[in-house]
């Protein structure tokens, strides 16, 4: 009888113990925010176009998590499909064209004598990457344009347009079919 | 380990070196350019000068087209740390600020000024300093700056950024090496300018303060060697010393450990292990710089090959097109299939793709090879595992797992096996079997990795912005929510405050639109009855009937009902107005 006690009283004890480790685990080490949406909106392009139908790249992430089809970003493309796909361990599938089509990295321009001074780009504008004031011209900041072609539409004089980002030679690929040019090192016969 | 300053200066003083791992030794073909001294070269009718020839990011234009210049003027002012000026190479007019095709291995056109000489090479007038000795360092780094000194030896790195050490320093090591087959530039201004070099020289040593300069000289110069020694003999503590020739011993990385058997940390610099490393032609500049104030607008460079019927050294003005220094080698173009010519070495240079090239700070040779000297590449083989790349790697690294990797794409497993330690020496792709192209593959998937890394960095960048803007909005609606509530609690309060008053205003105004109503309907019955009453005579009697319900209202707020009186009236008119012109349309339109 007393042993029967002493066990229950040694299960309870442990249970306790163990209960309040838990415990204090779970408001300790407490995770905020689901890490599957992190992780996803990582991949993602971040550029905030909505071209997948939802508000953002996190929105879309946060619909991914809760089991969207993972081939609605076109500015992504088939990269950013593969790697959504290695993360939600299914299958990759081609890009949903009902989204748009992959193309190449562009960034908005102001034709800026003809901008009227609306701001109703800089209010669509979804990363504050155009600079201007009511009546005043407004200038895109280059190297905050994610290319998302977001402001063309509100714009009433349709003064800006989309431009293909040059590449220079820093970010040149070594492509050497693309170029009259030949391997390196040159073979040296002696 | 690594051995430790005295072991080192005792191993230099024998000239007992170190080694590196792997390395090859392909023939020299130095002798067809060192043989002459190097050769001026007549005055070019056009320049073009890149705006950015080194690492880092381009000044800011300074000259506009048509404006006249003068020799060793600066086109651009350096405004970032990272930033080195260019200086008019001769004294002429801006004919156009354009992008012109870049001395990169690409040929994308990159901003260029393109000079117009007009022959008299006038120069600006210069500032030497006066005594260097006596100058501050800080100065002197400015002026090395202002000079637009960077890299001579091939990447091209700023050199007072270079020169600003605050780390410890122990040994000084100025490299002239050159390593690689055909080139003789460093060989010739050694062998003529050795003076020159070791005024350089003296000039970092008086702002770095190394304990111990090593001068490396590789040993197919001995005149070289022996003019550098002649120079630095008064100085006990510069050391020229004797290098085994081994592609690639010029490597800055791989020097060190020849020199020092101290070996450089994977992303860190020669400085992490006590040492700083310049070319030659480096030494050459700043001396130029600091004593004659004379900025960087010509380099030595070696035009060889077999192709050229007179190869030979020249000092060439930066911005000079290939094309004319082919024409002083006299190229032979029966020697060639079709004309091929590489900017830089056999190993490491490139093919320009087109003869308007401009010389850059960084290009020390042109080499125009014979059809038969340097065949064309055949089509690559598979790969036979035969292990000859790892062996002959100087960095020790496994060309063939970077291969498999950067072939396939898999760039995250090619960084794991160090794609970033490779210096791009071209040593495993010489000896390949299979004519693989190695060094090809590396430098495309380290620009892959760059370009994503890029990529990254702007999209965190965005997700940053997008997000502070979508925080900013909300706040601001909430703002403005609050504002609301807080105006119709004003309103609230203000009419309890009245009291009964307010109350009774608001059943007064209940009670006008109540009559009002009536009003309408009273008149859309009259409307029917009078069709063909005169309109002049429905307009009072509309308006009589809006007045008459208004009057019993009185009562309740006469100011206000005489008011809307008013106003009833008003609308009535503007109303009979508007059925007059409909009528006379009408009637315009049964005419």
């Amino acid at each position: 009888m007393t042993l029967t006690l002493i066990a229950l009283a040694a299960i309870a004890l442990l249970a306790l113990i163990f209960g309040s480790l838990l415990g204090f685990a779970a408001i300790r080490f407490k995770v905020e925010g689901d890490p599957l949406v992190e992780q996803i909106d990582a991949v993602l392009p971040q550029t905030q176009c909505g071209q997948c139908g939802y508000p953002g790249c996190k929105p879309y992430a946060e619909a991914i998590a809760n089991g969207d089809d993972i081939n609605k970003c076109p500015p992504g493309g088939e990269a950013t499909i593969k790697e959504l796909a290695t993360l939600m361990g299914v299958e990759a599938k081609p890009l949903d064209s009902a989204h748009g089509v992959e193309s190449v990295k562009k960034v908005a321009f102001i034709r800026e004598d003809e901008c009227i001074g609306c701001t109703k780009c800089i209010q669509a504008c979804p990363v504050d990457a155009i600079l201007g004031a009511a009546k005043q011209m407004h200038t895109i900041i280059i190297d905050e344009c994610t290319g998302c072609d977001l402001c063309v539409d509100p714009c009433p004089v349709d003064c800006i347009d989309m431009i293909p980002v040059e590449v220079d030679s820093s970010q040149w690929e070594w492509e050497f079919n693309k170029v009259p040019a030949g391997n390196i090192p040159v073979r040296q016969v002696s | 380990m690594f051995a430790n300053y005295d072991q080192i200066i005792e191993r230099l003083s024998v000239n007992q070196l170190w080694d590196f791992p792997g390395g090859v030794h392909p023939p020299q073909q130095k002798s067809l350019s060192n043989k002459s001294n190097i050769e001026f070269i007549p005055l070019e009718p056009t320049y073009y000068v890149p705006v950015k020839q080194h690492i880092g990011v381009e000044g800011k234009l300074l000259v506009a087209e048509g404006d006249r210049i003068l020799k060793g003027q600066l086109l651009t002012a350096s405004e970032s740390p990272f930033s080195v000026p260019v200086h008019a190479p001769t004294s002429g007019i801006v004919a156009k600020i354009t992008r012109h095709v870049s001395a990169h291995p690409s040929g994308i056109p990159e901003l260029s000024v393109i000079i117009d000489a007009d022959g008299q090479d006038t120069w600006i007038e210069l500032k030497p300093v006066p005594d260097y000795a006596k100058a501050d360092k800080s100065e002197l780094i400015e002026r090395i700056c202002d000079a637009g000194i960077s890299g001579m030896g091939g990447a091209g790195f700023p050199t007072h950024i270079k020169t600003n050490n605050s780390k410890p320093l122990e040994f000084l090591i100025i490299n002239g090496i050159e390593c690689e087959p055909y080139i003789s530039s460093d060989d010739r201004l050694m062998r003529e300018h050795a003076w020159q070099i070791r005024q350089g020289i003296d000039i970092l040593v008086h702002i770095l303060k190394p304990k111990q300069v090593i001068i490396a000289v590789e040993d197919n110069k001995p005149e070289a060697l022996e003019t550098m020694s002649i120079a630095c003999q008064q100085k006990t503590n510069y050391q020229v010393v004797n290098v085994p020739t081994k592609y690639p011993a010029g490597g800055e990385k791989q020097l060190v450990q020849v020199l020092t058997s101290r070996e450089v940390p994977s992303d860190g610099l020669p400085i992490d292990v006590g040492c700083i490393m310049y070319n030659v032609a480096t030494c050459y500049a700043i001396a130029d710089a600091i004593v004659e104030g004379k900025p960087l607008i010509e380099r030595v460079v070696t035009l060889t090959g077999r192709g050229l019927k007179s190869p030979k050294n020249v000092w060439a003005r930066l911005g000079t097109p290939i094309q004319s220094l082919l024409l002083h080698g006299n190229y032979d173009a029966s020697t060639q299939s079709s004309p091929r010519f590489i900017m830089g070495g056999p190993m490491m240079g490139f093919t320009v793709t087109s003869v308007l090239t401009p010389i850059v700070k960084i290009s020390n040779c042109i080499l125009v090879p014979a059809d038969n000297e340097l065949p064309h590449p055949e089509d690559e083989r598979a790969c036979i595992r035969c292990s000859a790349c790892s062996d002959v790697c100087p960095a020790s690294l496994l060309p063939q797992q970077l291969f498999w990797y950067s072939k396939s794409k898999e760039l995250e497993k090619a960084e794991e096996y160090n794609l970033f330690d490779c210096i791009e020496c071209g040593a495993c792709a010489y000896v390949c079997p299979s004519e693989i192209p190695l060094v090809h593959y590396y430098r495309q998937a380290k620009a892959d990795i760059r370009n994503q890394r890029e990529e990254k960095e702007k999209s965190d960048k965005a997700k940053i912005r997008f997000e502070v803007r979508t925080a900013r909005l909300q706040k601001e609606k909430e703002a403005r929510e609050e504002k609301y509530r807080l105006a119709s609690e004003a309103r609230k309060a203000s009419m309890n405050k009245d009291g009964g008053n307010a109350k009774d205003k608001i059943a007064a105004a209940l009670a006008r639109a109540k009559a009002k109503k009536e009003a309408f309907a009273k008149e859309a019955e009259n409307a029917q009855s009078a069709e063909n009453i005169k309109k002049k005579e429905s307009v009072s009697e509309l308006s009589d009937s809006f007045a008459l319900p208004k009057t019993k209202l009185v009562a309740v707020d006469e100011d206000a009902a005489a008011k809307k009186e008013r106003v009833a009236a008003a609308v009535a008119k503007a109303k009979a107005k508007k059925v007059a012109a409909d009528e006379a349309k009408k009637e315009n339109k049964e005419l």
